[in-house]
């Protein structure tokens, strides 16, 4: 449907556009701004580029693990570990939500276990990890897991026990019984609370998966940044940061953009 | 006339970690049937936990409610203070709550719906969502959840509160015009004694906590509720009322309004 505007308010739309253009054009120009000095500033030797590298560098870095196949391989399983905790948690602290929500006296008995667990730096069970469920991808996961399912399982939880008073009442005044308060207004309330809940465990998931590949791993782009450090190729380490930056960005776009459809739908 | 619900000496005592308060004392009430019945009392005198004991979320602690049926769930249909619709779900999908969870959506209750949107002008909204609809036209799909589950008797717990001045005179008189439609019995509880006396065909005015009946007044005029507040006797019924609940206090200061500091 074209609606006709008044002759102001196109102009006003065109200047608002063109401010949204401008502040693209200043945020790209920035970043070519920082490549090419980057550039020179090493070219003259003003900067060394054995400690900070080069875009140059890092361009025949990746080019070399193109060529070699393995940036695939080490890409893979990052994104496969991250991906695999990001959805683990997100299940299994949702899940724990209901659980705590059913009942007010285990939700009571376990509060302070979560108030602790959630303080605690996760990355100190790293060995218990490692000796537990052994080096590798399944300690990745457990690691990504730990980071986020207690703060995943408290903000549900929280969004749960915050629907509205009156709400409750209409569902008990229908004579609804705990399960049909649950799927017909506990959880379709709190879908904007779980949609805020991925976008902090995209962020986690990616700590959890780099932390883990830092203590125990054979691939993957944390992999490649520890090695690249104690070899002292800080070409492999940045340039292994800059794809990092690039699929997290990208994961977080894409659940950025499910929040934004679901919460279309929702009216 | 013909009761359809009695208190015998209801009491209801609370218990909290701050000690008990008991905030009905011996509520003596007959509701006619088809009557249009009014509770008025100061705020915090426990009117509302007088529906929630009518609508059978609670029970009291001493004395007896006589309906004929074990269950008073199964036969009042109750309406909130706010018209409390489900964002997420359209105007139809908001009336098939009720039948939803006591599962009896079935094709009679779905036609018996859909004449009910039809008739109270809401068919041509039936799949738009809440947030769509005005003030006036929400509070009617509230009051049709309620009436597709055959209630015999509606509790209204203020329910136009929510609402600007001007809407809520429109949509009280909607309400009440619809509930009288449907034959329904109705009770209604407020604090704004002219809404009562508009809308009631029996005004009960409760004490303050412990909350007890004080009195009740037949509401003799007739018309609709807009015709009712233009006539002389209007007035009269007023200051009964508001004689009755008492507001001043030995003091001489205005009870149940918050001071400000």
């Amino acid at each position: 449907m074209k609606k006709e505007h008044s002759k102001e308010y196109q102009k006003y739309l065109n200047r608002q556009k063109g401010v949204t253009i401008g502040i693209t054009a200043i945020q790209i120009g920035i970043l070519i701004l920082f490549v090419a000095l980057w550039q020179v500033l090493t070219d003259a030797k003003v900067m060394d580029s054995f400690i900070v590298s080069s875009p140059k560098k890092m361009y025949e870095v990746l080019v070399t693990l193109i060529s070699g196949g393995e940036l695939w391989h080490h890409v893979w399983t990052t994104l496969y570990e991250t991906i695999l905790s990001f959805l683990l948690s997100t299940i299994i602290g949702t899940m724990v939500a209901i659980v705590l929500w059913f009942s007010a006296t285990l939700r009571r008995v376990i509060e302070p276990y979560l108030v602790v667990l959630n303080a605690l730096p996760k990355i100190a069970l790293g060995p218990i990890i490692i000796i537990w469920v052994g080096a590798g991808t399944k300690a990745i996961v457990v690691m990504g897991v730990l980071i986020s399912v207690i703060i995943t399982i408290i903000n549900t939880l929280t969004g749960f026990i915050n629907v509205d008073k009156e709400k409750l009442l209409l569902m008990k005044t229908l004579n609804a019984n705990k399960f049909q308060t649950l799927t017909k207004l506990v959880l379709p309330a709190n879908i904007p609370t779980i949609m805020a809940c991925l976008k902090i465990n995209v962020g986690l998931s990616w700590v959890g998966t780099i932390m883990g590949e830092y203590i125990s791993s054979k691939a993957g782009l944390g992999y490649l940044i520890i090695y690249g450090g104690q070899v002292f190729n800080l070409s492999l380490v940045m340039c292994s940061t800059v794809i990092l930056c690039l699929l997290a960005a990208v994961m977080y776009a894409i659940v950025a953009l499910l929040e934004h459809l679901v919460k279309r739908k929702l009216g | 006339m013909e009761s359809v619900l009695d208190l015998r000496n209801v009491s209801l005592t609370y218990y909290g970690k701050k000690g008990e308060t008991k905030a009905l004392s011996d509520i003596n009430l007959s509701i006619y049937k088809g009557e249009f019945f009014g509770i008025v009392g100061p705020s915090g005198s426990g009117k509302t936990t007088l529906l929630s004991i009518l609508a059978g979320i609670m029970k009291p602690t001493e004395g007896e409610i006589l309906s004929g049926e074990e269950n008073l769930r199964d036969i009042t249909g109750y309406m909130l203070q706010r018209d409390q619709l489900f964002k997420w779900r359209t105007i139809t999908d908001n009336v098939m709550l009720g039948l939803e969870i006591k599962g009896k959506k079935n094709k009679e209750t779905i036609a018996y719906a859909e004449e009910l949107l039809k008739k109270y002008s809401l068919f041509d909204v039936k799949d738009k969502h809440p947030d769509e609809l005005s003030g006036g036209m929400r509070q009617r799909t509230a009051l049709i959840r309620t009436l597709v589950l055959n209630p015999r008797i509606i509790l209204l717990d203020e329910p136009f509160s929510a609402l600007d001045f001007q809407t809520r005179l429109s949509v009280g008189e909607d309400v009440r015009m619809i509930i009288k439609n449907e034959g329904i019995t109705a009770i209604l509880v407020t604090h704004d004694i002219s809404e009562a006396i508009a809308l009631c065909d029996r005004v009960a005015v409760l004490t303050r906590r412990p909350a007890t009946v004080k009195s009740i007044y037949e509401i003799q005029m007739s018309g609709d509720s807009f015709q009712r507040r233009e006539k002389p006797e209007f007035q009269q019924y007023f200051h009964k009322i508001w004689r009755d609940l008492d507001l001043q206090d030995e003091e001489g200061t205005l009870k149940g309004i918050p001071k400000v500091p």
